[in-house]
């Protein structure tokens, strides 16, 4: 269709709200900007603290996404191509953390993996490991509330893949792991690669199960969001500055990363 | 055990919801007023500490049983937060901190005139019912030292040094030469008090107040440092109060005697 790669044509009834979504979701980010104290940007930047938190949320938030796509593309598999009963009720219950408050997932994490926890509590008797208050915990927290959004975004993307190209493999003798491992994985890596930058987003910014299971701790549990907020309690410049390291960062990681893929796409 | 966690989750499933309700809006409206001159009417918006929840709401409830025409409307959160929102120009009528440093910022903004102290708390180690540090030794007489509570290895919970519970908690914890015990710094006093409830940490620096409200759920030992530690409460009528008179009559009635007994009865000292 040549119609498409005319581009501008975009019919008024769409462009007046996408505009006005567009500044919606940009203008605050201008507001950042314009509040940013340039002049004392440089010794806020060098603040103790920062560096470590910055560090401590990118491994943290990466971590969390590893975790999630092992656990989660497996699940999306199963939700998206298996015949197992209860599935829709098994869809909605992984589905759950999108909607739970964060602070409640927390909570929810404590009676689980807890020192008092059902799980938590075994742990501790059995091996002398408790997890909250750890980077360990951390990590969990960010799991627990990012990958449905993984789950989500892979499943929506094996439900488009043409399941004909399975179909072919199977008859040609491939059995159903050779079949996922070399068609459908290399079929939805698009969509992969696309719920694990939304999973890895959204673990970065990740406050409220992660402070109430993790707690807040410099160096161990202290992630920029933690720092963020509770600097914005005391020194409101000092929280705009922290905002924008995380902003840039997260935007240079995902326009590189965005960069990456349509190169291997294209080549 | 099992039972008391599930309790407490959904506790705190119910005031997630509840949050950002307008508290005590619903009071019913008694006829038969009493007809002072010029009772004050429309709505009356608090900024109050966190600790001071059960308190505020028991005196708004009375004010506005006095003043049929009045809704007294209540903004808890920590005095920091409150402090920040007040810098943004959030219209309020009260600010009632938890210490004197928030107000002073409120002040120095040209936010206030003058506050005026109402009342002070202190911290206590509070610990879970089944105090599994051993911190409620039955041997040590007399009020100990926080170290001496403290002598072994314990999971501590104290409020981050942002907020005015972790400014008396580092000031103890310096004194006593233990800045190095805490394991987690909570963004206010009630999480703090939340995760000794949920016993996953051992002990947590609370307010003594805190502990009158949680019950049973939590035990606690008074300890010496806390005393020079205390925290005092100002309260303040802010210039731009949309409803200074409704204002004076909260602050009049939280500095009269029904107020300080209110106030004690909760647990906090006088000023």
């Amino acid at each position: 269709m040549s119609r498409s790669r005319e581009g501008a044509g975009i019919p008024p009834p769409l462009l007046v709200p996408a505009a006005l979504g567009v500044a919606f979701l940009v203008l605050p980010l201008v507001g950042l900007l314009v509040r940013t104290p340039w002049s004392s940007l440089g010794r806020q930047l060098t603040a103790p603290g920062v560096g470590e938190a910055l560090r401590l949320s990118i491994v943290s938030a990466s971590l969390a996404t590893l975790l999630s796509l092992l656990l989660g593309v497996p699940l999306a598999w199963v939700l998206a191509r298996s015949r197992i009963r209860g599935r829709s009720v098994l869809r909605a219950l992984v589905t759950v953390p999108l909607v739970l408050p964060p602070v409640v997932g927390g909570v929810a994490l404590f009676l689980v993996l807890g020192r008092q926890g059902i799980v938590g509590s075994w742990l501790d008797e059995a091996f002398g490991v408790t997890i909250p208050f750890t980077t360990t915990a951390v990590v969990l927290a960010e799991t627990f509330v990012a990958m449905p959004f993984l789950v989500v975004s892979v499943e929506g993307a094996l439900r488009a893949a043409d399941a004909r190209f399975e179909d072919v493999a199977a008859t040609l003798g491939a059995d159903r792991w050779t079949t996922f491992r070399r068609v459908t994985l290399p079929l939805v890596a698009p969509g992969v690669a696309a719920g694990a930058v939304l999973c890895w987003a959204r673990a970065l910014g990740e406050f409220g199960a992660t402070i109430t299971f993790a707690g807040n701790f410099p160096g161990t549990t202290q992630t920029m969001p933690l720092a963020v907020y509770l600097a914005l309690q005391r020194d409101p410049e000092a929280a705009i500055v922290l905002s924008l390291v995380l902003l840039a960062v997260s935007l240079a990681t995902l326009l590189l990363l965005r960069d990456r893929w349509l190169g291997r796409a294209q080549g | 055990m099992t039972a008391r966690l599930a309790l407490l989750a959904a506790a705190v499933l119910v005031g997630a919801a509840a949050c950002g309700g307008p508290d005590g809006a619903d009071q019913p409206v008694r006829s038969g007023a009493p007809a002072g001159d010029a009772a004050p009417t429309g709505t009356l918006t608090i900024f109050a500490a966190a600790s001071l929840s059960d308190v505020f709401a028991r005196l708004g409830a009375e004010l506005e049983e006095q003043n049929p025409e009045l809704d007294v409307r209540f903004n808890f959160a920590g005095s920091s937060a409150l402090a920040a929102q007040l810098e943004q120009g959030a219209p309020t009528d009260v600010f009632a901190s938890a210490d004197e440093d928030q107000m002073t910022r409120v002040v120095d903004a040209g936010l206030a005139p003058e506050a005026e102290l109402f009342a002070s708390n202190r911290l206590v180690l509070a610990f879970p019912p089944d105090d599994p540090a051993g911190i409620d030794r039955s041997d040590s007489a007399g009020i100990p030292s926080l170290a001496d509570l403290l002598d072994r290895d314990v999971t501590l919970a104290v409020c981050a040094p942002e907020v005015p519970c972790g400014a008396a908690a580092a000031e103890v914890l310096d004194r006593t030469g233990l800045s190095d015990v805490p394991d987690t710094y909570e963004d206010d006093v009630r999480a703090v008090l939340t995760k000794v409830q949920l016993g996953e940490v051992d002990a947590g620096l609370v307010y003594r107040t805190d502990v009158s409200s949680a019950g049973d759920a939590v035990g606690a030992r008074a300890f010496r440092e806390a005393e020079a530690a205390r925290n005092r409460y100002p309260v303040a009528v802010l210039d731009d109060a949309p409803n200074p008179d409704a204002a004076r009559a909260f602050v009049d009635l939280l500095l009269s005697d029904e107020g300080r007994q209110v106030l004690t009865e909760a647990g906090f000292f006088e000023p």
